[in-house]
């Protein structure tokens, strides 16, 4: 085998085909790359765990065709730290020389025979455009569980009805919904499908770049138990979550008694600063009267913050407590100018969702819905 | 009560002891259980009466003098102290009768100055310097307080009258039986210098052995050491606390609220088992015990943790910090049962099992962070229900199925 291929097109791929490589495989050979060269003048990498897959295929002059596995991440710290010039790669028996400029590294070649198949490249079950899927996979994997105790519960559930795509995650202290369009191939597509969060948001943040991302569910992505995303020269899949995610459609409040307008930035200034008196699992209080928020935090015994905001208010005065980071990650996820709270009691579930004018209309396609903190009696 | 005994030093002055600047009392209530289980059975005032659990593993709590003279130990084996006194009566402890005993006496102390510290259910530390105008020297206090408890009780304390709480605490364990020793201010130093390394507070087997290698057999050998000889032979921290002690410096005050740091229960078995499941439902019944504890002390907890003692007497204990603070029943046993899941025994003989709550905080500042799927009312609210029906009814009326007897 041997090709020249440019010191950015190599250091790009290898970086994003090696990214989700394990520290310690359980097979040595899935801490490899597999490079293959075609006469046709593209060099395809790829990298699997038997979770994850990754596959990218990018142009080459590819004198003789061939296959080679090399260790991943050795691979991409050596072609990042390479001068910017044309990087000249061969076999010569089980050693891999990798040539660039004046640099030379001889690196030994792993069993390639050994190195599983990846599963299949899947045709695509439909379309997203690329800034919504990234946008939206953002918006809901913050609310993803990061433990272990539940391990449903580090998925993001993704479900399709025809054009409807509805994202959602919860830890059970909060919970982040989003709706969206897409464009299905088939316009009866039904699927479910739970998606570990930490791959989909490292994919979405991987894909979302280029314009679209192909997206494969159900049976076009090789069985149930899989999911595949492509977007351009790269190919993803991950192995799914297996279980039944708890019902959650009882979890959004079906009344309203208060709701309150008030600005995303002056909230989360005010919020991150009163919050630096706030000790661990120690809330930060809400008090919502007609024009005005007040964030407090802090016992009497030690430092208590306080800071005021400007708010609308319908319905009546309310004052609620909530875990800081919580809040915070719901107001990050808003994404518009404004936020909007709808509470029932001090007690129950608020809602937090986006609006683009203080007078307008609340965009219902992204809900977050937060527990408060309480105090035992 | 201290865990070794040690000679009385004579005092051969013939005029009362110099109390000025000796604010630190120690109270300890002389073989209280057996006190307090004798004043229902007036008949065995005098004889030797040991108080315990009868069953195989049975443990002395307490011991009236007569028997201790025949060498019955507090935490002796009970078949042991049979032996060593044949003649002796045994009692089964009752903890109310002592627990009302001591709230009664706690509450006498209270009357005498504001700086009381409970170390137990029989003893305390009081500063009295506040008391000294109203009340008179210490010496006189002590007095006063010796004889407000036999009156209202109808048992007798021992009282330790010094300048520092180490030295009190000492002078509490010579005064015993009934007693009050006063040691002044200038006879600090030459009192703890005379002691053996053993009685200084912190010096257990192991830093005696320590000691004994380094040849000091007395606290004036430590008083006499160069510190830094000390404090490579023990270590930084070690070193400088037994050097101070050892010159009757003791920083520690008397601190009035003890504030509880952690509540826990231990279950010593009749015979070793070896039955998880069994062990579960111990588990069960002491994190229900220790969480109804922690809500009549209105306070909760977020770290668990367990104790297991084998066969063998080697002990481990094994933690678990939570995500929020608890007081409910079921939280703690999960959170129990894991842990000790967690240990693989495989049929490890098991001799005792403890749970226990760290990390309090007051139950009106532990803040709760809600789930979004919580029913409306959880376990805490059944938590809750149950102890008025305890209240109500007795410890026990209501309790899990899996503990009720068969």
């Amino acid at each position: 085998m041997k090709f020249r291929v440019e010191r950015d097109v190599l250091a790009e791929a290898v970086t994003w085909v090696a990214r989700g490589l394990p520290n310690r495989p359980p097979v040595p050979v899935l801490a490899g790359v597999l490079i293959e060269a075609d006469g046709e003048g593209t060099l395809t990498l790829s990298a699997f765990d038997y979770e994850v897959s990754a596959r990218i295929t990018v142009p080459a002059d590819v004198a003789e065709g061939g296959t080679v596995l090399v260790l991943g991440r050795l691979l991409a710290d050596i072609s990042r730290n390479l001068p910017a010039k044309p990087i000249d790669v061969s076999t010569e028996g089980n050693k891999v020389q990798v040539t660039c400029g004046s640099s030379r590294f001889s690196l030994l070649a792993m069993p390639a025979a050994e190195y599983p198949t990846l599963p299949t490249s899947p045709a695509p079950s439909g379309t997203i455009s690329g800034d919504v899927f990234t946008q939206a996979v953002a918006q809901v994997s913050i609310a993803a569980d990061r433990g272990d105790t539940l391990p449903i519960l580090t998925g993001v559930r993704v479900e399709i009805e025809g054009e409807k795509m509805t994202l959602l995650a919860t830890d059970r202290y909060r919970l982040a919904m989003r709706e969206l369009t897409w464009n299905p191939t088939e316009s009866d597509a039904s699927h479910v499908a739970l998606i570990p969060a930490r791959t989909l948001s490292e994919t979405a943040k991987a894909l979302g770049a280029s314009g679209k991302v192909d997206l494969s569910l159900g049976g076009s992505a090789g069985g149930d138990g899989l999911v595949g995303f492509e977007s351009g020269s790269r190919r993803t899949t991950s192995r799914l979550l297996d279980g039944e995610y708890p019902k959650v459609s009882s979890i959004f409040p079906t009344s309203v008694d208060s709701e309150a307008v008030v600005s995303t930035a002056e909230l989360v200034e005010a919020v991150k600063r009163v919050a630096l008196v706030a000790e661990r699992n120690t809330p930060v209080r809400l008090k919502f009267t007609d024009g005005q928020l007040t964030i407090e935090a802090g016992t009497g015994d030690d430092a208590q913050a306080s800071e005021a905001v400007e708010s609308t208010l319908t319905g009546p005065e309310l004052e609620i407590a909530f875990n800081p980071h919580f809040l915070l990650d719901g107001l990050g996820a808003v994404g518009t100018a404004y936020s909007r709270f709808s509470f029932t009691q001090p007690s129950r579930p608020a809602v937090l969702s986006g609006q683009a004018e203080a007078d307008g209309e609340a965009d219902a396609s992204y809900r977050y819905v937060l527990m408060p903190v309480r105090f035992a009696s | 009560m201290s865990r070794r005994q040690f000679a009385l030093p004579g005092r051969d002055r013939p005029e009362p002891p110099d109390d000025t600047g000796c604010t630190v009392l120690h109270v300890d209530m002389d073989a209280f259980f057996a006190s307090a289980s004798l004043l229902a059975h007036p008949d065995l005032v005098g004889t030797p009466v040991i108080i315990g659990g009868s069953g195989g593993r049975g443990v002395v709590l307490s011991a009236t003098y007569e028997a201790r003279r025949f060498g019955v130990a507090s935490a002796m084996p009970m078949g042991r102290a049979r032996r060593l006194c044949p003649t002796a009566t045994v009692l089964a402890p009752d903890h109310r009768l002592y627990s009302r005993i001591s709230d009664a006496v706690m509450a006498t102390l209270a009357t005498f100055t504001p700086a009381v510290e409970p170390l137990s259910v029989d003893e305390a530390f009081l500063d009295v310097a506040g008391s000294i105008r109203r009340l008179g020297s210490p010496a006189a206090i002590a007095q006063a307080i010796r004889d407000a408890i036999v009156d209202e009780q109808g048992i007798t304390c021992s009282i330790g009258v010094a300048p520092t709480k180490f030295v009190a605490k000492l002078a509490s364990n010579l005064a015993k039986p009934d007693g009050l020793v006063v040691v002044p201010v200038e006879e600090v130093v030459p009192f703890v210098q005379q002691l053996p390394v053993a009685a200084l507070w912190g010096v257990g087997d192991k830093t005696e052995e320590v000691l004994t290698r380094l040849g000091l057999r007395t606290v004036a050998d430590i008083a006499h050491t160069p510190l830094d000889t000390l404090k490579r032979g023990l270590g930084e921290a070690a070193g400088d606390h037994l050097h101070a002690l050892a010159w009757g410096r003791d920083p520690r005050r008397v601190e009035a609220v003890a504030r509880e740091k952690s509540i826990g229960a231990d279950m010593t078995f009749e015979y070793d088992v070896d039955d998880a499941a069994w062990i579960h439902r111990r588990l069960l019944q002491l994190s229900d015990k220790v969480a109804a504890r922690m809500r009549a002390a209105e306070m909760m907890g977020r770290t668990v943790s367990i104790k297991v003692r084998f066969a063998d007497f080697t002990t481990i204990t094994r933690s678990r910090t939570l995500r929020d603070p608890t007081d409910t029943s079921r939280v703690v046993y999960d959170a129990a049962k894991d842990l000790f899941d967690a240990l693989g025994l495989q049929r490890a003989r098991i001799r005792l099992v403890g749970v226990r709550m760290e990390k309090l905080v007051p139950t009106e500042q532990a803040p709760i962070q809600g789930l979004l799927d919580e029913p409306d009312h959880g376990w805490r609210d059944a938590d809750l229900a149950v102890d008025r029906a305890s209240a109500r009814f007795g410890a026990g009326s209501v309790r899990p199925a899996s503990l009720l007897d068969r």
